[in-house]
């Protein structure tokens, strides 16, 4: 493990050569190749370069982690290149510059590669004519809906409209019918008549899932997306389509009609359910969750997420969650609820009366770096054996890692477990046994699966017990500390390739339940007797000062797409 | 799957697949040669392609779906096509659409075409027959008319025997 945390750059490229081009006017200097969909370098077309002289334009087919199809024409633009003469040397102006032969038909921008001299016109009648063409013909068709339509407030046809849309419509015809609520797949509904056939969705599945399953049935008017009859678009992937789709064509099924997207509080926050660590927007509102959507970062998920990592979130509001600190009352008493005071006071003053040693400590990789590195100065103030436990499953060829815990790595960096995961806990379970270890904390895991049974927990004089949800470990608990769900507090995970990467608060635990950290200050405050930070920058910033593996990184540095560390 | 091509048929697009730098490229020949032998395109024809060209049956419908002349139900045994495009629209072709439509108890306003429940004809209208001076031309299976009066229609559709 080395001790450097380096910020993540793109591999050194060899130097690319930089051409002019003028957009709407204003030069600029844009380099001569940009990576293609698939990161390979390619000539730079004319919307990345409007892209970097920060001039939008619009678009409807074209998706920069896609393909391009060209099918839309709604980037339209005109341009022109340097005239040339007979004896191909560039025509001057008067003045001296180069004279600009205007090409006489536009160009769609997604698809043009860029030329040296190249004046790109994003901004003309005829660029605002052909807009306003292109989304009247969409509209053709279109049912309208908006209404009811999930996808309004985020819908392209609707932002476009605001730009090039008419307030009246001049098609008198009968609109062709399409069909409605098809059921696409067992997470995706499909509205045939909002689709605008950009065929996003086709060319993500193809080419990104790797699942050829969508196609563009019947003809003309009639053209519709669809699956093969009989078929299911269902492989673990497709809610991104629900994503790239411009239009409210493809709906979520788990969020349709659920909620106003415009009513949605959006948090920066990552996907805790395996080792990849997606990035995600929380959208929230009044304290419940909505939905995840994925949040763009290269380093770990480009713009995607897997279907099971965003539909994981329900379980946060669940009715069974722990919500009340409860302490075991004297003798053979049942668990009583009781305050944070005196839950976290009685168990301070019993772990600074443990013997060296006889403690053991089981936290989850479930937990944030900064909730491990607190666990971790209890296990060297108490001299305590510390372990976690592993949580595997199927990995895939896209995303999904076979770590299920999101901060695998978190918890190896601060010492808690070692490179082979669980590999302490037959010695935790044999302390028990043999009467040396007699109080065990446990963090957000069930120990009677891992070896830990009932039969040994009921030898410990203190277990104590913080989860989220009830597990047969809470009910033998003689404190049950309730924590926060990940989306219920700040903290950060370090994914499997050493992305440290944070998340922010969306919703607020339920009753007295706490984010573990803030009560794990205090505990580590009362045992060690020396104060800590109280803020979750403070903490970080600390642990990054004195876990060599975090070295040289802040709170602040991590932004919004998190620093790599070596592992 | 319940679809199964003889073996000359099985020569033939083997053979055909040859004529083309990837598999793919044969798609519209292996239909059009189906097409010959069965008269139309089932969906278990679509998946067997598929699966001879090593592609998903997707890709296969999207073509199939494409153009009206590749089948996707059984035809009449007597095809009557009706050009509608613009001289013989001129010419009349839609009433005589309508014409063979009412007289065979086929709904002339559906979409694609249509057959009796007999499945004796099928009545459709496809684009210019090249002959637009003679409006309103048609054909029956591969006889061509021309200037088809409505008494004209009911001759030929006596004639189909
Ligand atoms: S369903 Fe959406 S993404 Fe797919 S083609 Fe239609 S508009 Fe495009
Ligand atoms: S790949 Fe992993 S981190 Fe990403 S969305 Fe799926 S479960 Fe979550
Ligand atoms: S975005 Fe360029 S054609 Fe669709
Ligand atoms: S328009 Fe009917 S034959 Fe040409």
């Amino acid at each position: 493990m080395s001790t450097t945390a380096t910020i993540e750059t793109k591999p050194a490229a060899p130097a690319i050569e930089k051409i002019k081009v003028k957009v709407d006017g204003r030069e600029i200097e844009v380099p001569k190749l940009m990576p293609d969909w698939t990161g390979k370098l390619t000539p730079t077309t004319m919307i990345q370069a409007c892209e970097l002289a920060k001039t939008d334009v619009p678009h409807y087919c074209y998706h920069p982690k896609l393909p391009i199809a060209g099918n839309c024409r709604m980037c339209l633009v005109e341009f022109g290149t340097p005239a040339l003469g007979p004896d191909r040397k560039p025509v001057l102006n008067p003045d001296g510059t180069a004279k600009i032969a205007k090409s006489p038909r536009p160009a769609i921008a997604c698809a043009t590669p860029i030329s040296p001299g190249m004046e790109i016109y994003n901004n003309t009648p005829t660029v605002k004519q052909m807009r306003e063409g292109v989304l009247e013909f969409l509209l053709i068709n279109h049912p309208l809906d908006c209404p009811i339509c999930d996808q309004a407030g985020e819908c392209k046809l609707q932002e476009y409209s605001v730009d090039f849309g008419q307030s009246t419509s001049r098609f008198a015809e009968a609109k062709v019918h399409k069909p409605k609520a098809v059921d696409l797949g067992p997470r995706i509904m499909l509205d045939d008549e909002r689709c605008i056939l950009c065929t996003r969705c086709v060319r993500f599945t193809r080419d990104v899932a790797g699942d050829d399953k969508l196609g563009i049935v019947n003809r003309g008017s009639y053209n519709t997306i669809a699956a093969y009859p009989g078929t299911q678009f269902d492989n673990n992937y497709t809610l991104n389509t629900v994503d790239i789709c411009p239009v409210g064509a493809l709906t979520s099924k788990d969020f349709r009609f659920q909620m106003r997207v415009w009513f949605l509080k959006e948090t920066k926050s990552l996907c805790n359910s395996c080792g990849t660590g997606c990035n995600v927007l929380v959208s929230s509102r009044e304290e419940k969750m909505y939905r995840y959507t994925p949040r763009e970062n290269d380093a770990v998920n480009g713009p995607w997420m897997c279907d099971a990592g965003r539909l994981n979130y329900k379980w946060v509001g669940r009715s069974d969650r722990l919500k009340d600190v409860l302490m075991r009352g004297a003798g053979q008493g049942g668990l009583v609820k009781t305050t944070w005071l005196t839950a976290i006071n009685d168990i301070s003053d019993k772990l600074k009366r443990a013997p060296a040693g006889s403690v053991a400590i089981v936290a989850s990789a479930r937990q944030t770096n900064e909730e491990l590195y607190l666990l971790a100065k209890l296990k060297a103030n108490l001299g305590a054996l510390s372990d976690s436990v592993e949580h595997t499953g199927e990995a895939d060829r896209l995303l999904v890692s076979a770590d299920k815990n999101p901060n695998t790595n978190g918890a190896r960096l601060n010492g808690i477990c070692y490179t082979e995961i669980g590999s302490n806990l037959p010695q935790i379970a044999q302390g028990i046994q043999s009467g040396n270890i007699k109080t065990l904390i446990v963090f957000g895991e069930d120990v009677t699966t891992q070896g830990i049974g009932a039969d040994l927990l009921a030898k410990l004089d203190t277990l104590i017990v913080s989860n989220i949800l009830p597990n047969t470990t809470t009910q033998l608990a003689h404190y049950v500390l309730p924590g926060a769900a990940h989306v219920e507090k700040r903290g950060s995970f370090t994914n499997t390739k050493g992305r440290v990467q944070k998340f922010m608060k969306a919703v607020e635990a339920p009753g007295d339940a706490r984010a573990e950290w803030e009560f794990l200050h205090d505990l580590v405050h009362n045992v060690t007797g020396k104060n800590g930070y109280v803020t979750i920058e403070g903490l970080f910033n600390q642990m990054a000062a004195e876990v060599p593996g975090f070295a040289g990184l802040t709170w602040a540095g991590l932004g919004d797409t998190g620093v790599t560390v070596t592992i | 799957m319940s679809f199964t091509v003889p073996a000359n048929l099985a020569a033939e697009i083997d053979e055909l697949i040859t004529h083309y730098p990837v598999k793919r490229a044969a798609s519209l020949m292996v239909l059009h040669a189906i097409q010959e032998q069965f008269g139309w395109i089932s969906q278990e024809a679509v998946e067997w392609t598929a699966a001879k060209l090593e592609l998903q049956p997707i890709n296969i419908l999207e073509i199939l779906t494409f153009y009206p002349m590749l089948r996707q139900q059984p035809m009449g045994k007597y095809q009557l096509k009706v050009c509608r495009t613009l001289s013989c629209a001129l010419g009349g072709a839609y009433q005589l659409h309508h014409h063979f439509c009412e007289k065979l108890g086929l709904d002339a306003h559906k979409h694609g075409p249509q057959t009796t429940a007999d499945g004796k004809f099928t009545v459709e209208f496809v684009e210019c027959l090249a002959s637009c001076g003679t409006a309103p031309v048609m054909m029956c299976n591969d006889a061509f008319y021309e200037g088809v009066t409505h008494a004209k229609a009911d001759e030929i559709v006596k004639e189909c025997k």
